[in-house]
């Protein structure tokens, strides 16, 4: 069932386990995102699937052969795009994106077919006669992944190919690199470290920190029920906030759903809180309230609440509020483990 | 506003004095040489007695005299081709060892590359003139003394270290992810050397060629070591030997030998000169 599969996967540098036993299984046609801050492994995962690290231990399968042994990058029927791009400079557009295919000995006239019809989809037919330094940032990722889909491989390896785009660019090539992924219906793997791109893009995502991958599942899994702490902090923007709240109990609950009280209909279902308010930020859309629980064990938490622009409750920097959250909204994480307890409720 | 426009000109004054001064003391000898390849014997010798003799200029008709017995009375185009012949074979050689060294040093050994490369810089800064000691012993030994093949075995001794760490430079400068591509894009990293890497490292290439080249046409210390027949000489070694009789020193022949010698290597410099900075400056900033 799983196109690409890895069992086990290791690979150390010298002491430093890169990536640290990974069971990663991705369904033919999907698009995982694999997502975590920098030094996490995931590029090292990515590499070792595209053949350019040879794994410590483990295995690596894709469409059912496996590939991690003597199997070099070019036979592994993929195509990758790098962070850089990766172009070759002293080749034109057009040579770049033929590149691939002469190297299977297709027919001239084969490749100029060829090169037409992914530079078309790219909209930069225009571009084929110009070199790598006469392109702009924009449109040297464009020839990036025509000659990732010029040869029709059997999976794409995305190495955060939208990290040197400028931030509007960014948004519209992420919509467009979805929708053509959609359309090619080729497997998929991508390497981000930017939550906003893998909640966007991914069908589902692998979250990795240190090694190991600590989840997997649709943006919104890894969203609404983190598997652990380091999840639940990695993922939203501000993150998660957590709260110790009995001995052995972190308690989870996301600065959206931390709101006035007096927003909340009812004292059902509904957990409060006593905030001293630090400081308020207002950001146009919304409003951040940073400030400090005043409650039970310790007085002196951090945490954030995301007013959305709707609710006009004033709110004055050092006084005292009674917030709120939905009971259904808290998530409790074991305070040893950072592991998310969750049971048949959620 | 007018005093610094005026501190702007002296500035530019400054600096185009210090330059033309700078060009004049660079293409000096090179005039010297032009000069003295065709003066008259006459005009050369006469201001030892005549002080009234204006040296810097051709004082009579100049004359292709010196040229001729240079070309007619000594073996002046033998030099040269024996040149070409060892300049040629000690290029290929350097290029044989160093492009592949250079590329190992720069991508596969990992911490350990910088440490090599270093290490083989250093070996090229040991002086000829000690080298040349434990060289004769072992030329000796092979058989080879009075032969082309000698200078051919030594030079790249000096020219394969230092091309080497020329290359390692450059090929430290063509991006990792390139070669990656290349690797996924369907390639055998052989294959990937050939078409991405070394048209990539091409300046580096013939920055090697020229320096190899020039330093087996400047060599003196070896070739005299080596080679004693006059048929065999290098023109570095031969027109010292065959121009200088005793004393009696033949100026015109000797300008005129440095002059036809030189020009061919002007020439190749002055069109890549451009490449042959960038690939001395590449060594340089990342050795």
């Amino acid at each position: 069932m799983a196109y690409v599969e890895t069992r086990n996967l290791q690979k150390y540098f010298g002491d430093v386990r890169a990536v640290d036993g990974v069971d990663l299984a991705v369904a033919e046609g999907e698009l995982i995102v694999l997502l975590g801050p920098s030094g996490c492994g995931k590029t090292t995962l990515m590499r070792m699937i595209a053949g350019l690290e040879q794994p410590t231990a483990g295995e690596i399968y894709i469409a059912g052969e496996r590939v991690d042994e003597d199997i070099p990058p070019r036979a592994r029927g993929i195509a990758m795009v790098f962070q850089s791009y990766a172009l070759y400079p002293h080749k034109t557009a057009y040579d770049n994106i033929a590149f691939p295919l002469e190297a299977l000995r297709r027919a001239r006239s084969f490749i100029r077919d060829a090169v037409q019809k992914a530079a078309g989809m790219f909209g930069i037919g225009h571009l084929l006669g110009r070199r790598p330094r006469q392109l702009s940032g924009g449109e040297r990722q464009r020839v990036a992944l025509a000659r990732a889909v010029v040869r029709s491989p059997r999976v794409f390896l995305f190495d955060e190919p939208l990290s040197n785009l400028d931030a509007k660019l960014r948004a519209v090539a992420r919509f467009e690199l979805k929708q053509f992924q959609r359309q090619l219906g080729t497997t998929t793997i991508y390497v981000t470290h930017d939550q906003v791109e893998a909640m966007g893009l991914g069908d589902r995502i692998a979250v990795m920190d240190r090694g190991k991958v600590r989840q997997v599942g649709s943006p919104q899994e890894v969203y609404e029920n983190p598997a652990d702490t380091f999840v639940a902090t990695f993922l939203g923007s501000p993150p998660m906030n957590l709260v110790e709240w009995s001995g052995d109990t972190i308690l989870g609950f996301r600065p959206e759903n931390f709101l006035p009280k007096a927003v909340f209909a009812t004292d059902d279902g509904v957990v409060s809180f006593r905030l001293r308010v630090r400081e308020v930020e207002h950001l146009g859309a919304s409003r951040l309230v940073y400030g400090m629980l005043e409650e039970r064990v310790r007085t002196d938490q951090p945490v954030i609440a995301d007013l959305p622009v709707t609710i006009r409750t004033p709110i004055a920097e050092g006084e005292v509020y009674d917030f709120a959250v939905a009971r259904r909204a808290l998530r409790h994480f074991d305070a040893r483990t950072g592991l998310g307890q969750y049971d048949g409720a959620t | 506003m007018t005093a610094r426009r005026a501190l702007r000109i002296v500035r530019r004054a400054i600096l185009y004095v210090a330059a033309t001064a700078f060009t004049v003391f660079a293409v000096m000898p090179f005039y010297w040489m032009i000069l003295t390849a065709f003066k008259t014997n006459q005009d050369l010798y006469v201001g030892a007695t005549d002080l009234s003799h204006v040296p810097w200029i051709f004082n009579q008709r100049p004359t292709l005299e010196h040229v001729k017995l240079l070309l007619a009375h000594t073996p002046y185009l033998t030099w040269v081709e024996n040149t070409v012949f060892i300049g040629a074979l000690v290029v290929l050689l350097t290029l044989i060892a160093a492009v592949p060294a250079g590329y190992s040093l720069a991508r596969l050994t990992g911490r350990w590359g910088e440490r090599l490369g270093i290490g083989i810089f250093l070996t090229y800064l040991i002086p000829p003139t000690l080298l040349f000691i434990p060289f004769a012993r072992v030329i000796a030994m092979l058989g080879l003394q009075n032969s082309v093949w000698a200078l051919v075995l030594v030079y790249p001794t000096f020219t394969i270290p230092f091309c080497t760490w020329l290359m390692m430079g450059f090929f430290r400068s063509v991006p990792r992810d390139i070669e990656d591509q290349a690797m996924i894009d369907g390639y055998s990293r052989a294959a990937v050397i050939r078409k991405i890497v070394l048209p990539l490292a091409i300046s580096g290439i013939l920055t090697v060629v020229i320096f190899a080249f020039t330093l087996v046409m400047q060599d003196f210390v070896y070739a005299l070591t080596f080679i004693s027949s006059v048929g065999k000489m290098t023109v570095s070694l031969g027109v010292p030997v065959a121009l200088v009789r005793g004393d009696v020193f033949y100026w015109g022949s000797l300008m005129a030998a440095c002059l036809i010698t030189s020009i061919p290597i002007a020439v190749v410099y002055n069109l890549f000169i451009d490449r042959f900075i960038a690939g001395l400056t590449a060594g340089a900033l990342k050795g």
